[in-house]
């Protein structure tokens, strides 16, 4: 059994181009669970000194630490908060542009399609600062509103493109067969555009959720530190502390919304739905 | 038409007019559908027919005229408040719903109750052959069935006039003549009126009751089936409807069906003379076509008289029912 684990014996087995994509898997996957399980031990190291790979000694410790914390606590609560409120708010504003995108020519439709595209064009810190003027005039700095729109511009592009291509697949005699059975036209969008359109509106909310979840800078420029979400306060932690494991356990509560929410609307997500979002027609 | 006119007149289309952006669209269209009667908007593609069609359906604004159903105007009412129903080409039913809820959705619009509801499916899936498909999805089944659902889902909400948008033409020919028959058979069961729309003559010629003809947004011949093919009033239903032969005689043009050709061996028998180019056995029946001056003729002739003949042999027409028109 070992012996067929000599790379000789492997590389003539599969051929040569197999032999090096398998190479090319390897390192990828070093590279990228690398970290990841790097962070997942050291979660549950209660003591760790740096040159060493497999830390001294096991625990639960950093994780009683943090829920001993209340702030962080609060921090973790204010994540979802602020999460919950820009996915709804977007959907109510994202999604009808989005339809209307789909199914009505307008002079500038186009245009508009890209201005979503502009937020996410420019590196972000540019755009912030000059918001930060527009907030302190109306007084948005350093609040919930203020950071949820924060939020909404950093999301909007997938909220207003994935829908609309979403809604464009939905055939427009699916619309009139509604309408023609007695619906209005405010029935017919959510009892037929809308699931029909459903499985691109759920990847796009998916994304506003985890990229509300993860967002870090906009959320310290314009909260001022007194909006602490969970990636804010964790740049705090991994500044001061000089414990490494807390990062690590944040990471891995950071990760837990987002694995849900992947798992309930894996079916929805694939590369099709998402590919979908992006087409300019 | 004489025997329908005491009939009522459910749908009056007066002087409708669509105009598009581009300036396509139907011009001053007059017609009455009667009670019970399956009328045929039949013309090649880009005629208007559907055009038609979506103005009595609400799903286009009229230019000008007006849409009368049962003497009331329609032209201003949204598609919803109209007593038509639309039965569409394709991506008729809602996929996310079961075969059921796409039946029941116009009903709980009407506030139907519960039971009742129940009822008037299972037995509408019954006259349309798909019954115990409640709880299937759209999905699985095939196009004609689809059809079906969609068709019972339209007559489900008693309309007063039944529209259908070429229904049948994205299935296979087999089972579209299938759907034609039970269509038929469903109308005459029922009494309802249908306005039909196809690009198929045989289809329109199998179902209705009277053809409109169109050609470029206007109205060429109305009639029975019997009427337009026997007596096309212009040269384009002459060539749309049925095979028809095209002759050049004294700057005018002579149509003449192949059946109504009767070819004679040797010269100088009927009324022209023409040599034989090819001959075709076709089962019961055999295709010659012959040539004469620089038309090519088709005639219908038996087995009988085919064997007789050769390539290149002269044979003599005898024109029967045919009609002459001015344009070339």
């Amino acid at each position: 059994m070992f012996k067929m684990l000599n790379p000789r014996r492997f590389y003539h087995a599969v051929g040569k181009r197999k032999f090096y994509e398998f190479l090319i898997l390897a390192v990828f996957i070093l590279f990228f669970y690398g970290p990841m399980l790097n962070m997942v031990i050291l979660a549950f190291a209660n003591k760790y000194e740096a040159p060493a790979i497999i830390p001294q000694e096991f625990g639960f410790k950093w994780w009683s630490y943090i829920f001993s914390q209340k702030s962080l606590v609060t921090s973790m609560i204010q994540s979802f908060v602020v999460a919950i409120v820009t996915t709804l708010v977007s959907m109510v504003f994202c999604i009808p542009a989005a339809y209307s995108i789909a199914r009505f020519k307008y002079p500038g439709r186009k245009l508009f399609m890209l201005s979503f595209l502009l937020t996410n064009a420019f590196p972000k810190l540019g755009i912030f600062t000059s918001i930060a003027v527009l907030f302190y005039k109306y007084r948005l700095m350093g609040t919930y509103p203020g950071v949820v729109i924060i939020h909404m511009i950093h999301s909007m592009m997938f909220m207003v493109w994935l829908p609309s291509s979403a809604f464009r697949s939905v055939h427009r005699q699916q619309e009139e067969a509604a309408r023609d059975v007695g619906a209005g036209p405010v029935r017919t969008f959510f009892k037929v555009t809308m699931p029909m359109a459903m499985p691109g509106i759920a990847v796009a909310t998916l994304y506003t959720f985890l990229g509300s979840m993860e967002e870090a800078q906009g959320t310290m420029l314009v909260g001022m530190g007194r909006i602490q979400t969970m990636p804010v306060a964790m740049y705090g932690i991994i500044l001061d502390s000089t414990a490494v494991q807390i990062g690590a356990v944040f990471a891995i509560l950071l990760i837990i919304p987002s694995v849900i929410m992947i798992f309930i609307m894996r079916k929805y997500i694939g590369p099709e739905a998402i590919a979908g979002g992006f087409k300019m027609k | 038409m004489s025997e329908t006119n005491e009939k009522k007149v459910i749908l009056d289309l007066a002087d409708l007019t669509k105009k598009y952006d581009n300036g396509d669209g139907v011009e001053h269209i007059n017609l009455k559908v009667y009670e019970g009667e399956i009328v045929t908007l039949l013309g090649p593609s880009g005629c208007g027919k559907s055009t038609i069609l979506r103005t009595i359906g609400g799903f286009l604004d009229i230019t000008d005229g007006d849409i009368l159903i049962a003497g009331e105007s329609i032209a201003a009412l949204p598609p919803e408040k109209r007593p038509t129903a639309m039965v569409f080409q394709s991506y008729n039913l809602w996929p996310h719903m079961t075969i059921y809820e796409n039946l029941a959705f116009g009903l709980k619009l009407r506030k139907t109750p519960a039971d009742q509801m129940k009822n008037m499916i299972t037995n509408m899936l019954e006259l349309v052959s798909m019954g115990g498909s409640e709880k299937k999805y759209p999905g699985q089944l095939s196009g004609g069935q689809q059809q079906r659902i969609a068709i019972a889902r339209s007559l489900l909400l008693r309309p007063k006039l039944l529209l259908l948008d070429e229904p049948f033409s994205a299935l296979d020919a087999k089972i579209r003549q299938q759907m034609r028959e039970e269509l038929k058979k469903i109308q005459q069961d029922l009494g309802i009126t249908v306005v039909f729309v196809t690009h198929d003559q045989e289809e329109a010629m199998a179902l209705s009751h009277r053809i409109v003809v169109m050609n470029k947004g206007k109205i060429d011949q109305i009639g029975t089936p019997a009427e337009i093919y026997d007596d096309p009033k212009t040269l384009h239903v002459a060539s749309f409807i049925g095979e028809m032969n095209f002759l050049k005689k004294e700057g005018k043009t002579l149509a003449v069906r192949p059946e109504d050709i009767t070819v004679c061996e040797g010269a100088g028998q009927g009324d022209i003379d023409a040599t034989v180019r090819t001959i075709m056995l076709l089962g019961h029946y055999v295709v010659l076509t012959v040539q004469h001056n620089e038309d090519v003729i088709k005639c219908n002739v038996t087995r009988d008289l085919s064997e007789r003949l050769a390539i290149g042999d002269t044979v003599s027409l005898k024109l029967g029912k045919h009609s002459l028109f001015d344009a070339a």
